[in-house]
């Protein structure tokens, strides 16, 4: 056994999107201990909800993360429904589910095609945000905007989607549906690929439970815990839910369920576009958080379990928002999994977790 | 073999139409809809203040002593609640994007007297 020594990994490194600092203590060429340092991406948003009332904040919300921003904003938004008891109509609830799994679709791509980028498979790189692309498409069409979407509003959304869309939509995703198994079935039984992932980071399902892992990273180790398994909202009226786990809990695994996370993206949007119901889209909300008033708020983001807080003091600013966001968690599992790996495949295990900074740092 | 089965996606790409746009001399058509920049209609324009309100990101300026309506459009983050908070209807958001530009500025849109007000201050 060698000396041990100290690679400094990142915050600028070709395999992150976004700033990630790691010590990597290292002897010889195995990564014995991982050092995580966050804070390059800070911004303060959470403090921005003293000066910007209930209703604006969610813009800042929607802004915590580009590729979360859906779920940022759906998930603040029922936590101040929830703090001021109100009711949202089915129809907002639904148009809610759609645009919400329509954004995991999109997150899921793009990060296959980062991590098809990472071992060096190009085309698949570019096939995946090709397919990314027609979402983003749906998205500019139905809400007016690409990333950031701004149509969650305390009390329901600001824009319907009519019949015809709905049907134009179900059909892109049919669409590409063919094109995305062939990639899937590419990725997944590739040898250069399974080469690079198989057996690689794995994290025991005692061991995620023990860190209270979320998202893809926790159900690829074999932990059955998706909070749209709750059934609230639209994902209540869904026939049948089943989160997709894989139990080897290594690289490949993570890959796997997050590539039958999109199919099954898929099918939601594909049932509740079939089964919307009528109405409005939206209730007048009047007032303002009682003083004292608290509630809290679990949502599955493309990344995992994001839970939120607010608490009201009577004005219409808030006293407290707070996020908790599903890389938070993960980051303690990423170290485990770190540990005992070739440096080598220090790139593959960290892009498998997609850490996503902007979202922990806020 | 994987990779032979996307080679054959790949390769049929070949004899479709291009994903992309040769972008600048193609330009994609904007969607209806789509969230561009914001103006207003200052005929029907009440300089009531709303708007300016409900900014979240404050970029709205109403002066109503100079009678002018001026909005920053590199600050306007296109939230569009300006546009369902106007009581008048006056403002509304059109589907092209802001121009480029060197410089930031702040669009001004001076507001009329309005007819009514107008024949009470003559009379």
């Amino acid at each position: 056994m060698g000396k041990a020594s100290v690679i400094p990994f990142g915050p600028q490194h070709p395999v992150l999107p976004e700033p990630l600092h790691l010590d990597l203590v290292v002897e010889d060429e195995t990564v014995v201990d991982c050092i995580p340092q966050i804070g390059f991406v800070h911004r303060g948003l959470e403090k921005l909800v003293e000066t910007r009332d209930y209703n604006q904040f969610i813009y800042v919300a929607e802004r915590i993360c580009g590729i979360c921003a859906m779920g940022h904003s759906l998930g603040y938004a029922e936590t101040v429904e929830s703090l001021m008891g109100v009711e949202v109509p089915k129809r907002a609830e639904y148009l809610r589910v759609i645009w919400h799994e329509l954004s995991r679709v999109h997150s899921h791509l793009l990060w296959l095609g980062l991590a098809a980028d990472a071992f060096g498979f190009e085309s698949m790189f570019m096939h995946c945000w090709r397919l990314r692309e027609r979402i983003l498409d749906i998205f500019e069409k139905t809400t007016g905007g690409r990333v950031i979407l701004s149509v969650v509003c305390v009390g329901g959304v600001v824009r319907d989607i009519d019949a015809q869309t709905l049907k134009e939509i179900v059909a892109v995703l049919d669409d590409i549906r063919g094109d995305y198994e062939k990639i899937v079935k590419t990725l997944l039984t590739d040898t250069s690929v399974k080469n690079r992932t198989v057996g690689v980071g794995s994290i025991s399902r005692e061991e995620a439970a023990a860190l209270s892992m979320v998202g893809p990273f926790g159900r690829a180790s074999g932990l059955p815990y998706d909070v749209r398994s709750f059934g609230r909202g639209a994902y209540g009226d869904l026939a049948d839910f089943q989160p997709v786990t894989d139990d080897q809990g290594d690289c490949f695994a993570r890959v796997k369920v997050r590539c039958l996370e999109v199919l099954q993206s898929f099918d939601i949007v594909k049932e509740l576009a079939a089964r919307i119901p009528e109405g409005d889209i939206a209730v007048k909300v009047k007032g303002n958080p009682a003083d004292g008033a608290q509630a809290s708020n679990v949502l599955e983001q493309p990344r995992g379990e994001c839970y939120y807080y607010a608490r009201g003091n009577g004005s219409k600013y808030l006293d407290r928002m707070r996020m908790r966001t599903p890389t938070s968690q993960n980051l303690a599992g990423m170290t485990v999994a770190l540990k005992g790996c070739d440096l080598a495949d220090v790139n593959m295990i960290i892009l498998t977790i997609d850490p996503c900074i902007s979202c922990t740092e806020r | 073999m994987g990779s032979f089965r996307l080679g054959g996606m790949t390769f049929g790409s070949l004899f479709k139409k291009p994903e992309t746009l040769l972008y600048p001399f193609q330009k994609k058509e904007p969607y209806v809809g789509q969230k561009g920049h914001v103006v207003n209609d200052v005929s029907e324009c009440i300089l009531c203040g709303i708007c300016q309100k409900t900014c979240p990101c404050r970029c709205i300026n109403v002066d109503k002593a100079a009678r002018t309506w001026s909005i920053a459009p590199f600050m306007c983050v296109q939230c569009g609640s300006c546009v369902r908070a106007c009581p008048t209807g006056c403002l509304s958001m059109r589907p092209e994007y802001t121009p480029v530009s060197g410089t930031k500025y702040y669009d001004e849109f001076p507001v009329p007297e309005r007819e009514k007000k107008a024949a009470q201050t003559a009379s």
